[in-house]
């Protein structure tokens, strides 16, 4: 009892063939796009690698561009043997490499279905990656003298600028650090030493944030200093004042942002996967078809084509016993000890010729 | 003896006929280029036109979508003729309609020729018009109440901070204005009732700027208050001080943006019309040859093709002496007149 049998006359066979080719060549295009879509996601990871701690996120990427890569020259492939199916004689070239073809596309589907996945799965660890890395930076804000951390002031104001966000939390995330260098610094003023001698780590901390936290909206000019004195500034009240200065974290903007493009990516990858095993399964079609065709002898005929010979329960079975073979076929056989070089008498009748006589034995030179 | 003869046979032909078709094609595309690149210039006009007073002109980005529609209606009707070339049934169809269609085409590659000069020349009055409204933006900015221009701040804020630059031509345009709304000023402050009343006018100035001024580049943080005071902050001397904030003036960056924009637009106007004027000559050439096989019905004769029927001098001596023709026609004939009246 086949799986989804059909039958198919010789113009539906060749139509098919064509229809699988211009299929297959959109596949490759699919391809490319998913190659894309990976170059894409690893270009931003690696545009703000200065902000992310060090994860494993590298490798949604990767995966994406080799099963890009992979599903273009499958695909190709595919395209090229669908070309040749039209012609019953080109098929029969490809006849012995069909059917491997078809199991190796089913299994390569499974991982464009587990690319699809990780990009859904992969925010947990950004988030972790993105935490650990702002708050180094906001850390080494100030080291612009320290080679390898020159350029960070620039980045995190850059960031905060583009993504409108504060600090790693929230603003207050500036006060709790000295983001001033010591350079800077007049050591020599009175306020200056109190300030640094108010705490334990003896840092300059101050309730400011840079210039790189104001909101381009609000309406009056940015209050960066003093930014929870009320009485430091006219007509100011900090807990009602909500365009002064922006008020959500650069994590949750980063996430946000990453979440946004690897949905989207997710998004695409599923739908490629189904596109991926439509064409496939109009491919086995193709097979089963042709097959039968040529078993028919005749080749305009109708033919059959189905998914699976048998029911599923039974082609399991038997790939399951080939399997089993394919194990026996390395055991050695425990009949003589484990000993092959014993010679077993042969159990079966000889054939001695057209007369089935025995040999005579030769007599020994005395 | 005509100008620029070329001998064809059908093989020429043929392959005239072909490459025409795909230039042709290739000129469409172009067209389309033009006309998307006017609207991409019309929106960035839009976007800047605060900077601008609202008052900029929109001349040569209409200007330009309207040539990249015409470059594709005309090409597109090109190409469709070179298609048909090769088929003398279906050529008779289009050749009364050719010679008016090489005038067109004369007469288009004049316009992107005006176009094309447009884009150099309208640079100068962009030039002004930045002037004059970044002057009224750094005035207005401190007006986020007045209704419409609650959002001057923010775009000049946002023009500041993209185009890295800092008020008008450089950062003091920044001193001579009051940038601080009278509302965020406690004027019953004696520091701040003394700074009012220190100038004529009644402003409060200072030597400060917008944050946006500020450059992300710098060492330290930035420094926005009392620039031009040494010994208001440690080891700073605003004369040697390039990184603090951006040097460069609002109008120098948002005039090279236009600028190059408007230069690359209009190089690629030029070479527009020397692939239109090509196409021209490659459509002359196809129909004279056409025209002047000896035997129709034998597509395998040789023809000749040309540019010109005439020389050059030739042809332009036709064109004036038709051009007074016609300007006689409109000119009552004086001998005809006089015997009427008599009667």
């Amino acid at each position: 009892m086949a799986v989804l049998r059909l039958k198919f006359t010789k113009n539906e066979r060749d139509k098919l063939a064509q229809v699988l080719w211009i299929l297959n060549w959109i596949s490759v295009l699919t391809g490319i796009l998913l190659f894309s879509l990976g170059l894409f996601l690893k270009v931003e990871i690696n545009k703000r690698g200065e902000l992310m701690a060090e994860r494993d996120i590298q490798y949604v990427p990767n995966m994406l561009i080799a099963v890009g890569l992979i599903a273009c020259a499958i695909n190709f492939l595919g395209g090229k043997i669908c070309y040749d199916c039209v012609d019953t004689n080109k098929f029969l070239r490809w006849k012995l490499i069909m059917l491997p073809y078809i199991i190796c596309t089913f299994f390569f589907t499974f991982c464009v279905l587990v690319g699809a996945l990780m990009c859904y799965s992969m925010r947990g660890e950004l988030e972790e990656s993105l935490n650990l890395g702002l708050t180094e930076a906001i850390r080494f804000y100030k080291d612009t003298d320290t080679p390898g951390r020159c350029f960070l002031k620039r980045t995190v104001d850059m960031l905060q600028m583009e993504f409108h966000c504060c600090g790693n939390n929230g603003y207050k995330d500036w006060f709790q650090i000295q983001w001033i260098s010591n350079r800077y610094l007049d050591m020599s003023q009175k306020e200056v030493v109190d300030r640094l001698r108010s705490n334990v780590e003896g840092k300059y901390l101050m309730s400011g944030v840079p210039f790189s936290c104001c909101n381009l909206n609000s309406p009056r000019p940015c209050i960066q200093q003093h930014v929870t004195n009320n009485s430091a500034h006219f007509n100011y009240e900090h807990q009602t004042e909500a365009l002064n200065l922006w008020m959500r974290g650069c994590r949750e903007a980063l996430l946000e942002y990453y979440t946004h493009i690897m949905q989207s990516i997710g998004l695409t990858v599923l739908l490629t996967w189904l596109f991926e095993l439509s064409v496939l399964t109009g491919v086995r079609y193709l097979q089963t078809s042709l097959e039968n065709v040529l078993r028919q002898g005749d080749l305009n005929s109708e033919s059959d084509g189905w998914l699976l010979e048998n029911s599923f329960m039974e082609t399991a079975r038997t790939n399951l016993n080939i399997i089993k073979c394919l194990g026996k076929g390395n055991q050695i056989d425990t009949a003589n000890n484990g000993d092959p070089n014993i010679n077993v008498p042969s159990t079966s009748k000889a054939h001695y010729g057209p007369d089935n006589v025995p040999l005579k034995e030769i007599p020994e030179a005395s | 003896m005509p100008f620029m003869p070329v001998k064809f046979n059908l093989q020429k032909r043929v392959k005239l006929a072909q490459g025409l078709w795909m230039i042709y094609w290739l000129s469409v595309i172009v067209g389309i280029l033009l006309f998307s690149l006017g609207i991409f210039f019309k929106i960035e006009l839009r976007k800047r036109s605060e900077m601008m007073d609202n008052n900029e002109s929109h001349l040569v980005p209409n200007l330009l979508i309207l040539v990249g529609l015409l470059a594709c209606g005309v090409n597109a009707f090109g190409g469709k003729v070179c298609h048909d070339s090769l088929d003398p049934i279906k050529f008779a169809k289009w050749k009364p309609m050719l010679k008016p269609f090489l005038l067109l085409c004369c007469g288009f590659n004049a316009l992107l020729l005006l176009t094309a000069l447009l884009c150099f020349l309208m640079q100068f009055a962009v030039y002004l018009t930045l002037a004059e409204g970044l002057k009224n933006s750094i005035k207005f900015y401190k007006d986020t109440d007045t209704p419409g221009r609650c959002f001057m701040k923010r775009t000049l804020d946002l023009t500041q901070i993209e185009f890295r630059c800092c008020g008008n031509n450089n950062f003091r345009d920044w001193f001579e204005v009051q940038w601080i709304s009278n509302r965020y000023l406690d004027m019953s402050n004696d520091l701040v009732k003394d700074r009012v009343l220190s100038n004529v006018e009644g402003k409060y100035l200072m030597d400060s700027v917008p944050f946006s001024c500020c450059n992300p580049g710098s060492p330290r943080p930035c420094i926005q208050h009392h620039l031009t005071n040494n010994s208001a902050h440690y080891d700073y001397d605003h004369r040697i001080e390039e990184l603090n904030i951006w040097t460069r003036g609002c109008r120098e960056a948002l005039f090279s943006y236009f600028s190059s924009m408007m230069t690359s637009i209009g190089v690629l106007i030029i070479a527009t019309i020397i692939l239109e004027s090509v196409d021209m000559a490659g459509l002359k050439y196809l129909t004279t040859a056409l025209e002047t096989m000896e035997d129709p019905e034998n597509p395998e004769c040789e023809s000749d093709g040309w540019l010109l029927e005439k020389g050059v001098k030739e042809t332009f001596g036709d064109l004036l002496a038709k051009l007074k023709t016609l300007g006689k026609t409109n000119q009552v004939v004086e001998g005809g007149d006089a015997p009427e009246a008599a009667n």
